[in-house]
């Protein structure tokens, strides 16, 4: 289906005649998301658009602040991903002093902080969050699939999860000093030496952390093969795919030019300065959703929307960086017969990759003499505006700044990994939804094929709030009149229950 | 490996930046600051935005855990309580309850839990770049007079006489 006619599904003409399923908010998804479905008198499913409430505010939080203070700030932005902000606001603003090229030390100490990052994360995704859907299936039942039952069922394989999660949050806890809110990257550099005690600390587990990574790849390629049909079918679309490249085109996670390529992995345009970025990336604002949809210049808004994260970078690299992950990477190439993959799920299998390509990373950095240098900071001439690009777990992340005289942020515009993912994640939803949903009676192993959908994009929608009390689920079934005919309510504590309405 | 007696984790978790979900990160580093002055006693100070499946390792070798976090619905200005290992379905979403993070625990050390506490202070507002309000910050010091109490005698049986009754 091409990416216009997806758009019939959208839309649909006559919206006042549906009826609407909304589903809020997605369990396994960080913040607060709502998917409605709209349907016929038919129970066929005629629209599906996915909400991101919270991303108002972001840019808000940022201005008036001095410039030097943001990589700490931004943190705060998100408790999942906190050390990918961190780590493009300070390449933002490496610009704004003049921080051009930083010293081999700094450079790679920061890439062993990102590199632990994405350790953590990955492993938190795949393990805890997506490992239970795909071991027992969509349709389990929801008291055994969850990381519980991978304990019960899979022991093993739970205690790495907490291992790898738990090793990635100790390389950001050495390196910052604290699991959260530390201060490490600063303008022009990072602020703190890496002795070799904390080498050592580090480097004793690495080759576990390795091999259990190994092993994690082996896990996600044989659950993608073993339900081929259904991996590749299930929420499956053509997309166009972006992501950082090395100069070579090789597979990067924290610096480098952007890569833009179609469905069949033609190349859009390639080598990208990401300060840039604007000339050759838009975003388009819809009056039904508060986060917006970036799309290809060059494409248009239509055609030019496409997937960020794991299934991207893998699929836009020419090769990886580390061995292991090389050898990974070209069997899961040979999925897309010559061109990319596309799967939804590929995205687990893709994820898997990175985490070893991490794990291989940080064990490669441990060994390297240049971590343990003193030289951290350099300086240039100064700037008034800043642009950061990293590749964050979920995918690209813009931190664009402009500041005054005085240093404070003026302007600032932020496009997260799941903005990117935005328009790939709605059409995941309406896949799923027409594939699934269409006529049959709402329950909770249907809708959570379309959070399974959602979830392979490992989508943050929003921040680290989660006072008790404060989310509940709530499942609503409404009429076109906007009468409520049906309910389901998720307490704090996640139970499920009905509601008479 | 037996802990000592009288070892206490202590997790102070939330968004310092999101209004009064900040109350249990500014608990745990009035907490910390107080330890300073304590070398004696046995506490490791957690601070996190949320707990997650690895806080269950930060179990191992404790006597006694205490989670102090924010809460919306608990009555003002704080309730004590006891909490017990839990299966419930915050395993599926990126924040666990402290009642799972004690369950897993449970099922990948196959250790008993040690006994567990939560000190829930009551906020009120969370949305991002707000302040603590006026109210959340009586709450903090009405909680920390607890805290400081509780850590002071870090006994399982102590602490059981400190809960909240009224609900």
């Amino acid at each position: 289906m091409s990416p216009s006619a997806r758009l019939q599904l959208e839309t649909a003409s006559h919206p006042e005649a549906l009826k609407r399923i909304v589903i809020e908010p997605l369990t396994r998804v960080e913040g607060h998301g709502k998917v409605t479905l709209l349907m016929d008198e038919d129970d066929h499913v005629r629209q599906a658009r996915l909400h991101i409430v919270e991303f108002r505010g972001f840019e808000k939080f940022i201005q008036g602040r001095p410039y030097w203070e943001v990589p700490v700030l931004v943190q705060r932005l998100c408790g999942i991903c906190p050390v990918s902000h961190h780590l493009a606001a300070a390449k933002a603003v490496d610009m704004l002093v003049g921080a051009r090229q930083l010293t081999p030390t700094a450079d790679k100490l920061r890439r062993l902080l990102h590199y632990g990052q994405i350790l953590q994360s990955h492993a938190l995704h795949f393990f805890h969050l997506s490992s239970p859907d795909l071991l027992f299936g969509f349709d389990a039942d929801v008291a055994t699939r969850n990381i519980i039952g991978v304990i019960a069922a899979h022991p093993d394989l739970a205690v790495q999860g907490v291992k790898l999660r738990k090793y990635g949050q100790e390389v950001i806890r050495v390196l910052s000093g604290k699991r959260i809110h530390g201060v490490f990257a600063i303008p022009g550099g990072v602020n703190k030496a890496f002795s070799r005690e904390d080498r050592e600390y580090l480097a004793k587990d690495i080759d576990q952390v390795v091999a259990w990574s190994r092993g994690a790849v082996e896990i996600a390629r044989s659950l993608y093969v073993g339900k081929l049909e259904t991996s590749e079918s299930f929420g499956a679309f053509r997309s166009n795919f972006l992501s950082l490249t090395t100069p070579k085109g090789d597979f990067e996670l924290y610096d480098g030019a952007l890569r833009a390529r179609d469905d069949k992995g033609q190349t859009i345009f390639d080598q990208v300065d990401c300060a840039h970025y604007l000339r050759y990336l838009h975003e388009e604002v819809k009056s039904w959703s508060y986060m917006k949809f970036p799309f290809i210049v060059s494409l248009g808004n239509d055609e030019g929307w496409y997937r960020v994260g794991p299934l991207a970078r893998i699929n836009n690299a020419e090769r990886m960086p580390t061995p292991l992950a090389e050898e990974a990477r070209k069997v899961f190439m040979a999925m897309g017969k010559g061109e990319p993959v596309h799967a939804t799920l590929a995205y687990h299998w893709a994820r898997m990759i990175e985490l070893l390509y991490a794990a291989e990373a940080i064990q490669g950095l441990l060994s390297d003499a240049d971590i343990f240098g003193t030289d951290l900071m350099v300086k240039g001439e100064p700037a008034l505006e800043g642009i950061g690009v990293i590749e964050a777990p979920r995918g690209t992340l813009f931190h664009h700044y402009k500041v005054d005289e005085t240093g404070a942020i003026v302007k600032a515009n932020l496009i997260v990994s799941t903005t990117n993912n935005n328009t790939a994640m709605n059409t995941a939803v309406r896949e799923v939804a027409a594939q699934y949903l269409d006529g049959k009676k709402l329950t909770e192993g249907l809708l959570n094929h379309i959070e399974v959908a959602i979830r392979a994009y490992d989508p943050c929608l929003s921040c680290a709030t989660h006072a008790l009390g404060k989310m509940p689920l709530q499942v609503e079934l409404i009429d076109a009149d906007g009468q409520v005919v049906d309910r389901l309510v998720k307490g704090a504590d996640g139970e499920l229950s009905g509601e008479a309405v | 490996m037996t802990a000592s007696a009288g070892s206490v984790v202590l997790f102070g978790y939330g968004n310092p930046s999101r209004g009064d979900d900040a109350l249990g990160p500014l608990l745990l580093e009035r907490a910390e600051a107080w330890l300073g002055e304590h070398p004696e006693l046995k506490v490791t100070p957690v601070a996190d935005f949320q707990l997650q499946i690895e806080h269950a390792e930060d179990l191992r070798d404790q006597d006694l855990a205490l989670f102090l976090d924010a809460d919306a619905s608990c009555p003002a200005p704080y309730a004590f309580r006891r909490i017990r290992p839990i299966q419930d379905d915050s395993y599926s979403t990126h924040a666990l309850s402290p009642g799972a993070v004690l369950h897993v625990f449970e099922r990948i050390s196959r250790q008993v839990a040690p006994p567990a506490f939560t000190l829930s202070v009551r906020g009120v507002g969370f949305e991002l770049g707000q302040p603590l309000s006026e109210l959340a910050a009586q709450h903090l010091e009405a909680a920390w007079s607890l805290l400081e109490g509780l850590l002071r005698d870090a006994r399982s049986e102590v602490w059981t006489l400190r809960l909240s009754t009224v609900e």
